[in-house]
């Protein structure tokens, strides 16, 4: 074994006691973020997933500048032939035409402004959740039906019932007045308070008879079978779509500009959590690696006397690190990733998690998903961390002098 | 050829606000294959002259020459390859590193050079054999005697041949009779392999050995005589 290494190894075990102390703060804050990082993951992946396939699936075609600024006039045409065609190239059916307008919608004593939308009844509920969360009455069923579903709080608001009329005022695509009077087919409720305040659907058909749109509509949604998926799935939708048609395909990030704001602060804060525990077990290893050179002091002076150059010795106690590093590393990973495996199939909850697991759409029990990078990631940044904590305590042994530290008892 | 040559050094150490000069305006020369000892009473600056030769220690002026070399300029990391190539110390107080065996101390200095294995081996074997201490090779420092650890050393110093041997009263924690052999070893290298060996002591029996004898007191030379060896 090189002399460098067999010295670094025999002298992290001279004090066993002291390097399992250290190396056990490395391998708690490790399971620590093994843990906590594969959760995390878990959630956001979960949170866009479920936020996604809510209502504004992976991926839109729009036209262009309508995600910013949905004006009714920013149309696609023969909105609901292009969704059969996406349908048909694609093989696949989670795609649906939708069209959308903002209107009064009044009861008999009272009215709000909602966000009306036209559905394909027979292609909606593949590519999205809404129309499974019908809790009274029925979803829409007739492509040219005058009926509408509403949200729960909605129909608080208004105070109907699945029966009920409603009347419905905006102007149409061309500025004139549109109006009609819809039945309340169904109400659901999806548990996210602005859904079921201000969104209302009925029948594209129908939406177009009565806001004059002639065919078109403002967006075809496309659901992919996974968050993963989406990329490569986009990818085939804007080669079928082109920017010859007009049109543009909107990813879930532009579709849905709050969910990655969210999840950036939520991550900035965790990971400044997970900076200050990294920190700690630097300045653990800070503290045993200077105590541990100042009581080697004259055992350098001896080394440095035969011939070892400083450099030599700095690397020694890097390597000191590195190898306590390593064996933190290891045992960190393993335990964390046993753990979160164990979880992964047994389910996790905690107190609190209820509130934020409603307003995203989570299940209240996660089953935090095992991948390499939120297993690895932690544990390597606390290895670098350890690497760092002891460049001082080895830098300042250049500047030992072998006399004098051999005097030193 | 000149092994060593010291001109006109002087070391002071400060102690509070009195000066101690350990070298005083000292000049010597020694030749390849000398065997000097180095004598005088209780801080009179042996220890101080043989780290100010092995290049441990620099004088505050003067110039101190090795095998042609001025040391008294050279970096730390040239020191330190100097004295990993030609010098072997044996130190005052044992000295060694706790966490090796008696035959991974003695390989050591090898180990540092890149010697192979199987030769720093066998060259350890023959050498720990040679100093008396057959049996003990895989025990740690802790686990020896003083005069045993001293042994030790003893072989760490001269096992890859250096070329100067500097030793600080080698003989100091062990019986006469181990002495008498451990200077034995010392008179035969220094005769089959023309290695230069200065030893500072205060023993009478290692006094014996030398060709030379320096008298140092308080930083000075006082006397210098060639002897006939015993
Ligand atoms: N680091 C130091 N700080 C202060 N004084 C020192 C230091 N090293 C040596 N001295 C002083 O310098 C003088 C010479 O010391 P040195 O160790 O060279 O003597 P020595 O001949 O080796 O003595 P001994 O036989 O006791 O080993 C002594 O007076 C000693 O007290
Ligand atoms: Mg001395």
């Amino acid at each position: 074994m090189n002399i460098v290494l067999r010295l670094a190894w025999r002298n992290i075990w001279r004090q066993p006691r002291r390097t399992w102390l250290t190396t056990g703060a490395m391998v708690f804050s490790n399971i620590l973020l093994v843990f906590m990082i594969s959760l995390q993951f878990g959630m956001y992946g979960l949170m866009i997933n479920n936020t996604l396939q809510v209502f504004s699936g992976h991926m839109q075609v729009q036209a262009p500048g309508y995600v910013d600024d949905a004006k009714m006039r920013q149309v696609v045409d023969d909105v609901q032939p292009l969704a059969a065609h996406l349908r048909e190239a694609l093989g696949s059916d989670t795609v649906a035409a939708r069209a959308r307008a903002f209107a009064l919608a009044s009861s008999e004593d009272r009215t709000y402004g909602i966000a009306i939308y036209g559905v394909e009844p027979r292609h909606e509920p593949r590519v999205s959740n809404l129309p499974g969360l019908v809790e009274h009455g029925r979803y829409l069923q007739d492509d040219d039906a005058y009926e509408i579903v509403i949200g729960s709080v909605l129909a608080r608001n208004l105070q109907v019932a699945t029966g009920d009329e409603l009347t419905l005022l905006g102007s149409g695509v061309d500025g004139s007045f549109a109006a009609a009077v819809v039945v309340v087919a169904g109400i659901f409720e999806s548990g996210v308070k602005d859904i079921d305040r201000n969104i209302a659907q009925m029948p594209l058909t129908a939406f177009q008879d009565m806001f004059y749109m002639n065919g078109a509509g403002h967006q075809v949604v496309i659901l992919a079978p996974s968050l993963a998926d989406a990329p490569e799935l986009q990818a085939r939708v804007e080669a079928l779509v082109g920017a010859d048609d007009g049109l543009v395909v909107q990813d879930w990030d532009a579709l849905q500009p709050g969910l990655r704001q969210a999840i950036q602060a939520d991550m900035s804060s965790a990971f400044f959590m997970y900076g200050i525990l990294v920190v700690l077990v630097a300045f653990s290893v800070l503290n045993t690696q200077l105590m541990s050179v100042l009581e080697r002091t004259h055992e350098f002076g001896v080394v440095m006397a035969l011939g070892m150059k400083p450099g030599l010795l700095g690397r020694i106690v890097l390597l000191e690190s590195a190898l306590m590093g390593l064996l933190g590393f290891v045992l960190g990973v393993i335990a964390g990733t046993a753990l979160t495996a164990w979880l992964s199939v047994r389910g996790f909850t905690m107190p609190g998690m209820d509130e934020m697991a409603a307003q995203f759409n989570l299940p209240a029990r996660i089953y935090p998903p095992v991948t390499l990078l939120s297993v690895a990631i932690g544990p390597f940044v606390v290895f670098v961390f350890t690497l760092l904590a002891s460049v001082y305590p080895a830098w300042r042994l250049r500047r030992l002098h072998p006399v004098e530290a051999m005097r030193v008892n | 050829m000149t092994a060593v040559r010291c001109i006109d050094i002087c070391k002071t150490y400060t102690q509070g606000d009195v000066d101690i000069k350990a070298l005083d305006h000292l000049s010597i020369e020694i030749e390849k294959g000398e065997f000097v000892c180095l004598m005088s009473p209780s801080g009179g600056g042996k220890t101080t002259l043989l780290n100010a030769i092995g290049g441990l220690d620099i004088p505050d002026s003067g110039e101190v020459w090795v095998g042609g070399q001025r040391i008294d300029q050279m970096s730390k990391g040239e020191l330190a390859e100097l004295r990993l190539a030609n010098i072997g110390f044996v130190f005052q107080a044992y000295n060694l590193i706790p966490v090796l065996t008696a035959r991974e101390n003695v390989e050591f200095v090898m180990q540092v050079q890149g010697v192979r294995p199987a030769e720093r081996h066998v060259k350890s074997m023959v050498l720990l054999e040679e100093v008396g201490l057959e049996g003990l090779e895989d025990r740690l420092p802790a686990e020896m005697s003083g005069g045993q650890q001293q042994r030790v050393a003893v072989a760490r110093a001269i096992v890859s041949r250096p070329e100067l041997v500097l030793a600080d009263e080698p003989t100091a924690n062990l019986d006469s009779h181990t002495a008498a052999d451990l200077m034995e070893l010392f008179v035969q290298l220094n005769e089959h392999h023309q290695t230069t060996f200065v030893i500072a002591t205060h023993d009478q029996g290692v006094m014996r050995y030398a060709k030379r004898l320096v008298r140092m007191r308080d930083g000075r030379i006082v006397d210098d005589v060639q002897q006939n060896a015993a």
